[in-house]
């Protein structure tokens, strides 16, 4: 083993499909450099599995350098595992110490069905997303730069807005299953911008009836989301989503 | 598609504004009780404390809010048991490991627990004080009604002042959440005034727990007779 390399037990929910009930299943890995992702400590896990004739552990991923949002686990009771700021695939060996153990879960939600080990359906999200509608510009020839003024904190608060990837981890972690991290932080982005206040009290009206009828739970602000949100997204824009539910619903 | 405020109560939000609405409310309630609690440390021998009894069991804008007050905890009530089972089926398979202490307080995470701890409380507490008033009050014996030596009597009880204590810091927790969350529900947060909401919650609560635990433990050791 080579200086600092690592030996870990992972406990991974092995689960066949969504009819099947699943379980932990126990998987030694050796050798493990502190400098790997986590991620990549599955790819090293799967491979041996594939190797020795078994089924290799389904699990989600695709840009793996934060910006998809794709790759969901709990691990050790948290989303994206113990470090703040950072999606699975940013998550280093090195946040681990040699002898480890490491339990790994799906998202867990009545929302988001698991699919098969570790991957979830999240097309919730995107039913969610498509109740947004549009927003209204006229087509045409480009508009001049700054013909529309936009203050400058509106803007900036808008795009960090902009910044969820829709990876769930406020879902995950919320006590409740709540979504609502996520819906609001999609309801500001385009709240904030003149461009999206034209249909801004229908979008808030069915994105929020979109997001009861899939069923995640209500929020009690224990504020678990903002901590655990890769992308540091606040829970000012669920106060925000909540202005502009109670506005939307006098309006009309 | 849902587009009629009629949904609105039924709604996810709306429920919570309710929740949040009902909250404060209960809140300002409890502004009113604590103050006239502290009245037994006029060390009068209960004349002001009776006074300010008296005054509430007869004056009809009291009697009125006393009915709006027991609708809004019945509201409250009934909307957290609603929202909190829709909350457990909105999680039907639990983690094995969760770690919710790395995220949030503990109180945060135990407002349905704590507030039916604080039902119970409430039931033993009404049936201590409010039934007594309220057979006074239809009996026509209120103005000889004596509320001062009914808590001294109460409270000699050891095992009563312990269940009183018990349901005391379960509203303090309750509120040391409560308070901060029910403006984050109203949508009132700003960046340079939210912190001073958490701030004066949690001295309000402390505050609010010292004062109701004052009475029964200073009748208890005899500071207030
Ligand atoms: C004097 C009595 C009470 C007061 C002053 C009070 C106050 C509050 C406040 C201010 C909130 C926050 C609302 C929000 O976040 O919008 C709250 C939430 C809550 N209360 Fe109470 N409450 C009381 C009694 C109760 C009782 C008797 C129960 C249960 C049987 C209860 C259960 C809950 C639950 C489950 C929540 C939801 C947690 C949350 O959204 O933060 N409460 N309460
Ligand atoms: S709000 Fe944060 S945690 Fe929730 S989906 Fe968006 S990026 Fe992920
Ligand atoms: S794989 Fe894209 S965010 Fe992790």
């Amino acid at each position: 083993m080579s200086h600092g390399n690592m030996n870990l037990t992972l406990k991974i929910w092995r689960q066949k499909n969504d009819k099947e009930t699943g379980k932990l299943v126990t998987y030694p890995v050796k050798d493990i450099s502190p400098d790997m992702s986590f991620l990549e400590m599955f790819d090293v896990l799967n491979e041996e599995l594939i190797n020795k004739g078994e089924e290799p552990i389904a699990f989600d991923h695709d840009c793996r350098e934060g910006i998809c949002g794709m790759c969901s686990m709990f691990i050790n009771g948290r989303p994206h595992g113990p470090k703040r700021g950072v999606t699975t695939c940013q998550l280093h060996m090195r946040s681990f110490k040699n002898g480890d153990t490491i339990v790994v879960e799906p998202w867990r939600a009545a929302a988001f069905p698991v699919i098969k080990d570790l991957t979830v359906d999240r097309s919730a999200f995107d039913r969610i997303i498509a109740k947004g509608g549009f927003i209204s510009v006229n087509t045409g020839n480009a508009q001049d730069a700054n013909n529309i003024p936009i203050p400058k904190p509106d803007a900036d608060a808008s795009f960090e807005a902009a910044a969820c990837i829709g990876c769930g981890a406020c879902v995950a972690t919320c006590k409740n299953s709540s979504a609502m991290l996520f819906v609001s932080a999609k309801i500001s982005q385009l709240a904030l911008l003149p461009q999206g206040r034209v249909e801004a009290t229908t979008r808030v009206k069915n994105m929020v009836a979109q997001m009861d009828e899939e069923g995640f739970g209500n929020c009690t602000n224990t504020g678990a989301c903002e901590i655990e949100c890769p992308k540091g997204i606040s829970l000012e824009n669920i106060a925000r989503m909540n202005r502009e539910y109670f506005v939307a619903n006098i309006k009309s | 598609m849902s587009n009629s405020s009629a949904n609105f109560i039924q709604s996810s939000l709306g429920k919570k504004l309710l929740m949040g609405l009902t909250g404060l409310f209960l809140i300002s309630f409890l502004v009113v009780h604590a103050t006239l609690n502290s009245f037994i440390f006029a060390m009068d021998g209960g004349d002001l404390f009776n006074q300010g009894a008296h005054f509430m069991a007869t004056n009809p804008i009291i009697r009125i809010m006393e009915i709006v007050l027991f609708i809004g905890i019945i509201l409250h009530i009934v909307q957290a048991l609603v929202l909190t089972l829709k909350n457990q089926k909105a999680r039907p398979v639990k983690y094995a490991v969760n770690d919710g202490k790395a995220n949030s307080k503990w109180y945060s995470r135990s407002m349905g627990i704590l507030g039916s701890l604080l039902l119970m409380f409430l039931v033993i507490h009404l049936s201590h004080f409010w039934v007594g008033t309220k057979a006074a009050q239809f009996g026509g014996t209120i103005d000889e009604h004596n509320t001062y030596i009914e808590i001294i009597e109460v409270f000699h009880n050891p095992l009563i002042v312990l269940v009183y204590l018990l349901g005391v810091i379960s509203l303090g927790y309750h509120l040391a959440h409560g308070f901060q969350s029910s403006f984050q529900t109203l949508g009132l947060n700003h960046p340079k005034y939210t912190p001073l909401v958490k701030l004066a919650g949690l001295w309000f609560s402390i505050l609010i727990t010292i004062v109701f635990a004052a009475m029964p433990i200073s009748v208890y050791f005899g500071i207030v007779k």
